[in-house]
Formats: C-alpha cells, structure tokens, sequence
C-alpha cells in the first residue's frame, strides 16, 4: 500500500483534512496504547492466537456428508433445491434446443438481425462475423453450450437484479441494507463464488448457472436502484401532480428515466456472467470453458486458445451492443422488428431444408499449432540464459526471492495486533471509521478461521502484484492519455486481454515463469493491467482543460504539468485504479492455487478438487474477508458518494 | 433408455412445477446437453491427466463411429466426478485409481454406482528423479540419500530445503506426510494442477537440471523426458491405513471402471461396450502421446490407434 500512503503527501492536502487525518491517527494509538497490551498479555504476540481460532472443519464435513447421503430423500431437496435445479436444467436444456434447431445459419441471422435493430449495421456486421469466426474455430457446439447457459444465467440475473434493484430504489431501508451487500459481492473473487453451490447441488450446470447467477446479479440490482433513485425529482414531481399511480409513475417515468443504468446494469451482468462460464468449468459448466480446461490438462495453449477466443469474441460484440442499445433504439419501429423475426425464420428454415444445422465439419480452421509453434518458441528463447537481462525464470526467481519472500516473512512477522492495526490506520484515513472497523474485523476473521499465515501469504502475493500493476499500468496510461494514436493502438489489446478467459494465459505463464507465486503473480498483473490503464487515461483526460492551459502559459513544461497539474486533479480516478486493480489482482492470484501460488487460492483448488468442502469453504470464506479487506483499505470514501459504477 | 428416462422426469418436473406438488429428486438429473434432437447420448468424464482422456478419446471415437451414439465429455476431478457419477450427470469413469471411501459410500451402500471391471492398466505413484541426474548420481534414487543432495534440489519457492514437486491437489498423495515421517530436508511445493507440473519439468530438463517429483506411471512423458523411481521404504499391505502416519511406498494399482447404476442396468449396447473396454499400458501411453505432445485432437489420436488396433477393439463390440 505504498502508493496509497505516499499519495496525501505528494498532493497536499488541505489543512483541515490533514488535521483529521492526525486526529484519527492519534485516536488509533491510544486505542492501541490500551489494547495492545492487554492483548499481548492474554495471547502473546507472533501469529494469531490459537486460542482465538475457531475450527469448522468438522461441522462442515459433518454438514457436507450429510448432504451427500440425505440429496435423495429429505424433503428438503426433493421439494426445493430439486426444482430449482430441474428448473435451470429444463431451461438451459430448452435453450439449447432452440439454438440447435435454428441451425448455425438460423442463429448467425438471429444474432446479426437483433444487432442490426438495437446497435446498427456496423454492429451486425461485426456481430454475424463474431459467430462464423466461433465456428471456424471448431467451437460451435460448445459455443451453442454456452451461449445456451448464458441465456438463463443472464436472464435469472436481470429478474433477480431488477427485483432486488426495484425493492432497494423504492425503500430507503432496503438501499441502505442492501447496498453494502451489493458493493461486497462486487469485488469477491469469483473463486470463492463455487463452493456454497456445489456443496448444496454437487456438480453440473445447475451449480454453474447458480453461481454465475450470484456473482452477475448483483451489478444489474445495484445499478437499477441507483437508476431509480437518481430520477430527476422535478419531473417525478410533474408526473405526480398529473395524478398518477405509484405503478404507472413506476413505468411510466421512473424506470424509462433508469433506462441508462438498467442498460448499463444489463452490460455489466453479462460480461460478468460471460467471465464466470470459464470459471465454473471447474465445477461442471461445460461448453466452452471446459474445452479450456481440458485443453489446459494437455499443456494445449493452441487449443486453450481456440476455445478462449470465441468467449472473448462474444465478449466483446455483447459489450458494444448493449453499451450501444444503451444510447437510444433505431428507427424503424415494429416493423423493423417484423422484418427481423421474418428474415430469421427464413434464414433458419432454408438451411434446415438445405441440411445444414451442424457446422460443416470441412469449414473449421486450426490455430492451435501455429499458437503452440508459437508458445515453444517464446519459451525456448526466453526462459533462461538470454543476454544481459536473464531469462523469464530468472527474473521469477528474483521476483521469488527479494520481493516476495520478504514481504510473507515480514508480514507472517509481524505480531497480529500490528497487522490489525495497520488495517485500521489504513482504512480510516481513506474512508470513514465504519469502514475501518468492516476491515479490522474482515481481517481479524480470517484469523479466527484458523487460516491467519496462509491469509497473509495470498495478501503478500496480492501486494506484490499490486504495486507491479499500478508501476505499469499509470505508467502506460499517462502515455495513452497523451497520444491518441497510442490509446487507438491499445485499445483492442486492452479488451482482449480484459475478456480473455485467465486460464488460457496460466500456461504459457507457467512456461515462462516456472511454478510458483511468481507465474500466479504475473498472470494477476496481466489481468488487471487493461482496467488500471483505462482508469488511468480516462481520469486523466477528464482533467479540466482550462487548468492546463493555464499552467500551461505558466511556462510549465510537460513533467511539470503532468506532476503538478493532471495527476493531482485525477487523484480520484488514480484511487478508483487502486482500489480495482487490487480487486482484480486478489481475483487472479487465488486462481494462482492452480499454478502452485499455493495459500488460499490452493485451498480452493484442493477442497473442489478432493470433496474437501471444509478445507474449501473455510478458504473460500477468508477469501471473502481478504477482498473485504482489501477494498475497504483502498476504497476512497468519494466512491460512496459517486453515483453509477 | 436414457431418452425415456429425461422424458419422464422432463414431464415429472413440469408436473411438479405446474401444480406445485410431488417431490423433485435432483440426484436423477441428466445433463442438459445429452440426448438433445433425439440423439442417443453418452455422457463421460474425463479427469484432467492425459491417460484418462486417452481412453475417453477411444471409447468415444468407437462409441460415435462404431455404435452411433453422441457423446459429451465432462472434465470433473476424481471425488467429484463419484459424486456426478452416483448422480448421473456422467454415465462412466473410466479409470480410477482407487477411493475406498466413494466406494463404500455409492457402490456398497447407496447402490447409485456399479463396477464396471478393470481398465487393464496398472497405476504406480511414486517419487522420481530424471534419468540424467542418476548417471551423475547412481546413489540417488534411495530415500536415505535424498538428503545429502537436498541442496541440488532447492528453488526460490521451497526456500533452504530441497524441492519435492507435486502436482494436482486432485491426485491420492501422501507427500507431505512421508516427507515428515522420513524426516526429510525437504519441502512439499504444489504446481496446483498437474499441466503445470508438467510444464515445470519439461523445463527442467530443457536445461538439463536436477529436480525430484511425485509422479506416476503409466504416463506418457517418461517417453520424452526419462525418469527413475526413487526407492521409499517398501509397500505393506495397510501401511498407508493413517494418512498422518504414511511411511511407506504407493502401491500398485490396477485402475477399475465404474458405471452410473441405471445406466449399467439400462444403457444398452453403450454400456456393455464400456464394461468391456480393456486395453493395455502400451496402448494407453500410445494415445496418450499423441494427443500430449504430438499435439493431435484426441479424436485424430484415437482415429489413429483405432485404425491399427482393429483386433483389440472388435471384441469390445461383440
């Protein structure tokens, strides 16, 4: 958190603030003063106190077997997990067959035409070109899996969201219930999503649907209830005074004025949604993500990638469609739609007539060996012994041994009372003494879960990646803020590496790193690169143009009106690429467990991957306390007073 | 028949949820991909090691070509996968390489999994050291030596110790235990799933360095990277009854199959065609190889062996 604390210096703050920052430092270590004390002598200090410790694992493997051998008969799964389950079954299921029988041809138009009415010809286009190129790859079936999958995940999430949404924007007392619950569940790594479900409904697509479900909803529900609170009053007022109902001032004025969020909440879930199909292969999805999985099995970056790429091309045409029905629908009304609906049909029902529903098995192109060419090469040359700079590996073991060993040697050190403590200082002075308190006690339960060392572990790893991040990320964005060419250039390599699955880039980074916390880091830093980049630029580019004219006639050269002028004015936004890329960053380094990162993340993969669920819960819990943790130290209290994501 | 049984648990379900009553088994679930447009549809799972999707390659080459049957395959882990068994959500495991507990628990007392006989291939974990490493070093490969060349085995992760690299959190190990019990100076790093591990050591030998793995046979990448077995101290039969206590070898383990038991009883040709899969080592590693390191699909892998092995596969049919 070196960056963070360093910030308040560079900038100056006002008096006043600076007064309250001491004053709350002050107040903390007489806290400490008393406390710290009394804590050593009751529990000395080193690691977190045994006595402290509370151990699950026996009432969890109780709970777990116990689902196991009752799944059959209690009427507790017979007569309400049983439906839910044959629900999502029957409803992926139906989808499914719907897209089979429209046949590639059918649902090529579909998707196309449905472009075409919500985003405009380019976006059809791009669209149609997005499905052909899906089952060029030799990925249509489990593309039609997938997209299968994620039509009732998206679709559960949006009503779930939209109710959860509505409740909230129409209650002050649910907002404020549900809105810290929706901000959390926003920033857990989808990780930890995976256990809950699978320990209630085992293995399969209903657990992946139900995980997306819980990990997609929450964007939709938050945004519709900022939607519907941030109508603008007066004309509520108007409508009011027409003598409206509070059901038809709902639809017809406070939703249609939500329309913006309720868009960008539906954006926002799918992409969601869209990242978690990869993740839940790990518990059964099927379709695209369990082709990168099990090309991950063989060390087939190619055919990793194969399967990766149609997800990121879905991704990304998902993204502009709905951003683009977002600004406002096409003319052409009903009919348009007609037309559409008739086109579709025609097109389904020529290629049913013509045979073609299965993907011609001759039309497929393989990438997957000039990719591995590829990979062998890259790993070949770079591994070790290149002149001057070493190799990858040898940097990794640098990486491994000066930087990350220190930093979980000095934290596994540290007395637990420092690490609370620390916790405390940090979020108080960026936010408000509640948030403090959620990050002391976040922190302080991964200790009484009894995983305090390998919860420290994962921290110094999340550190580490953290500040490599931010380095290259601010760096890259300054630059692209200042060449428009250069953001042009970035800007699809920035989305793809945003969408790309991050099991497909795990190998390749083994390849060059070795096994380890090094490679887990890496992939991390690759992963939130793009967000802490875009972050970056966009803040600042919004800085207010008149402020660097002026420094501008001041004579200040271009460091100086970068250092004095846009990074201080685009401090909000430089917090907001903290705060996210330290998010993004603990989500990948848990999915590290998978490339010997070891710590929580190992936890995770061992309690899936033996039946563990005790080991697994328990890790997937400290994991949430981590990314609570985490995003209350880093979350600059402006965030809660920011309207939209 | 699969289809019927989906038919009358679709038309159960949508009775149940029209009229709110009767009770909804979810551990009677197929997949929601088998038997879409009236396809007779198998569903298997594939654990994530290289000689498990080599016998899936097979199967559902013959399967699909041979039986006219459409078949899905699922990566699940090992104790998972009992469980999607005992479900149904996957209608076979092919290769298992030994869970007394899962056994116990659906084949003798739940009755949900069937055996389904052995695979012909015998498993053997083990710690091995890379053939090169053992012209240096003849005395090697005896536990006893192991920790006079520790420090020829130290990485950045495992710190002052020498590295003892495991692979999958899946996969039956007592690594960390033995290393305790034979008071080793050694310590246990996880590469977290097993194509990292093989990544790592296909690294190591690039450059010709020494390293120490659990690894198992029969696996396809002793063709390309040699290794020997270190001798831990003998296999006795129960020796490994105590997990925290293991001081002993793994033992050799014929690999068995097992059947979803409503499939066994009413999977038709598809069933009594897995029951009766049976191949050898050779011929596992043969597919194996293909599909890791010639980089083949595994459908191509198994076209491959299909077409030079006509006499072995044509009594599976029968």
């Amino acid at each position: 958190m070196a960056t963070l604390t360093a910030t308040p210096d560079r900038v100056g703050l006002p008096g006043l603030l600076r007064h309250r920052a001491v004053g709350k430092l002050a107040l903390l270590a007489v806290a400490a003063a008393v406390l710290v004390p009394l804590a050593d002598a009751h529990w000395a200090s080193g690691s977190w106190p045994q006595a402290l410790t509370v151990d699950l694992s026996k009432p969890l493997t109780g709970v777990s077997d116990w689902i196991i051998d009752n799944r059959d008969s209690h009427p507790l799964f017979l007569y309400f997990f049983g439906y839910i389950s044959n629900a999502v079954v029957l409803s992926v299921r139906a989808v499914y067959l719907v897209l089979l029988a429209a046949g590639w041809a059918g649902v090529t138009a579909a998707a196309g035409l449905l472009a075409w009415r919500v985003a405009g010809v380019r976006l059809a286009l791009g669209t149609a070109a997005a499905l052909l190129a899906c089952g060029l790859l030799g990925m249509w079936v489990p593309t039609m899996q997938t997209l299968a999958l994620m039509v009732v995940a998206v679709l559960v999430s949006v009503v779930l969201g939209v109710l959860l949404g509505l409740a909230a924007g129409l209650s002050d007392r649910t907002f404020r219930a549900l809105r810290p619950v929706l901000d959390t569940m926003q920033v857990l790594p989808a990780f930890a999503y995976l256990l809950p479900v699978v320990l209630v409904f085992g293995i399969g697509v209903p657990a992946a649907v139900l995980a997306t479900v819980v990990y997609a909803a929450p964007p939709m529900a938050r945004l519709t209830a900022l939607g519907l609170r941030g109508a603008d009053h007066e004309v509520l007022e108007a409508v009011e005074s027409l003598g409206t109902t509070a059901r038809q001032r709902l639809f017809t004025a406070r939703l249609p004025l939500a329309r913006r969020e309720l868009l960008l909440g539906l954006n926002q879930t799918i992409m969601m949604a869209l990242s978690m199909a990869v993740i839940a292969s790990v518990i059964g999805a099927g379709g695209l993500g369990d082709r990168v999985y099990q090309a991950l099995a063989s060390v087939d970056v190619g055919a990793a990638l194969a399967a990766g790429l149609p997800i990121v091309l879905l991704a990304v045409v998902l993204d502009r469609v709905t951003g683009a029905a977002g600004e406002g629908l096409r003319p052409g009304g009903r009919a348009g739609w007609a037309y559409a609906a008739a086109a579709t049909v025609a097109v389904a029902v020529a290629a049913r007539l013509a045979g073609g529903l299965d993907w011609p098995g001759s039309w497929t192109v393989q990438i997957a060996e000039p990719v591995n060419r590829a990979v062998d090469w890259m790993t070949a040359h770079l591994y070790s012994g290149v002149p001057y700079v070493g190799g990858t590996a040898d940097w990794a073991g640098h990486f491994t041994t000066w930087i990350l060993d220190p930093l979980r040697a000095g934290l596994q050190w540290l007395p637990w009372w420092s690490v609370l403590l620390v916790v405390a200082a940090l979020a108080w002075l960026i936010g408000t003494w509640r948030t403090a308190l959620t990050a002391v006690l976040a922190m302080a339960a991964t200790g009484v879960l009894g995983v305090w060392k390998p919860s420290l572990d994962t921290l110094s790893q999340v550190l580490a990646a953290v500040a490599v991040t931010l380095v290259l990320g601010v760096a890259t964005g300054i630059a692209a803020a200042r060449s428009d060419r250069f953001e042009r250039l970035l800007r699809p390599v920035l989305d793809v590496f945003q969408t790309m699955p991050q099991f497909v880039y795990l190998i390749p980074v083994v390849a060059l790193f070795g096994v380890g916390r090094a490679p887990a880091a890496v992939a991390a830093v690759v992963y939130a690169l793009p967000a802490v980049v875009r972050i970056t630029t966009q803040g600042l580019r919004q800085v207010d143009p008149a402020a660097l004219e002026s420094a501008r006639s001041l004579g200040a050269s271009s460091v100086q009106q970068l250092r004095q002028v846009q990074l201080p004015l685009a401090r909000p936004a430089l917090l907001l690429a903290v705060n996210q890329g330290v998010v993004l960053v603990l989500a990948v380094v848990i999915i590290g467990g998978l490339v010997g990162g070891g710590a929580l993340g190992y936890d995770v993969v061992f309690g899936l991957a033996q039946g563990d669920l005790a080991t697994g819960l328990v890790a997937g819990a400290a994991i949430v306390c981590l990314g609570l943790m985490l995003d209350r130290v880093t979350q600059p209290t402006e965030r809660r007073a920011q309207k939209g994501a | 028949m699969p289809r019927t049984r989906t038919k009358i648990i679709t038309a159960l379900a949508v009775l149940g949820l029209t009229t709110g009553c009767g009770a909804a088994d979810m551990t009677k679930q197929a997949s929601p991909f088998a038997n879409a447009q009236g396809a007779r549809t198998v569903t298997l799972s594939v654990q994530s090691w290289v000689g498990a999707q080599a016998n899936v390659a097979v199967a559902q080459y013959l399967l699909q070509h041979k039986l006219g049957y459409r078949v899905d395959t699922v990566q699940v882990d090992e104790i998972p996968a009992w469980d999607a068994l005992s479900q149904g959500r996957v209608d076979a495991i092919l290769e298992d390489w030994g869970h007394p507990d899962q056994e116990k628990r659906y084949v003798e007392d739940k009755k949900t999994i069937a055996r389904a006989g052995g695979l012909g291939v015998t498993g053997h974990i083990g710690w091995y050291v890379p053939s090169y490493l053992v012209r240096q070093h003849p005395d090697i490969t005896d536990w006893k030596n192991l920790d006079k060349y520790a420090n020829l085995f130290r990485t950045a992760e495992s710190g002052g110790k020498g590295q003892l690299m495991d692979g999958s959190p899946s996969y039956v190990t007592n690594d960390k235990a033995l290393v305790e019990n034979l008071k080793l100076d050694y310590q246990v790093i996880f590469a977290g799933s097993e194509a990292a591990q093989i990544t790592q050591i296909r690294q190591f030998a690039k450059e010709h360095k020494p390293f120490l793995t659990y690894w198992y046979a029969p696996q396809w990448l002793f063709k390309k990277v040699p290794m020997t077995e270190v001798r831990l101290p003998p296999y006795k039969e129960g020796c490994d009854a105590d997990p925290a206590k293991v001081a002993c070898a793994y033992p050799h383990t014929p690999l068995q199959k097992y059947l979803n038991a409503d499939f066994d009883r009413s999977g038709g040709k598809a069933a009594r065609f897995l029951k009766k899969f049976h191949w050898t080592t050779e011929d596992q590693n043969q597919v194996a190889l293909m599909i890791a390191d010639q980089k083949l699909t595994p459908e191509q892998a198994a076209k491959k062996w299909v077409d030079g092995h006509a006499s072995t596969w044509k009594s599976w049919l029968s």
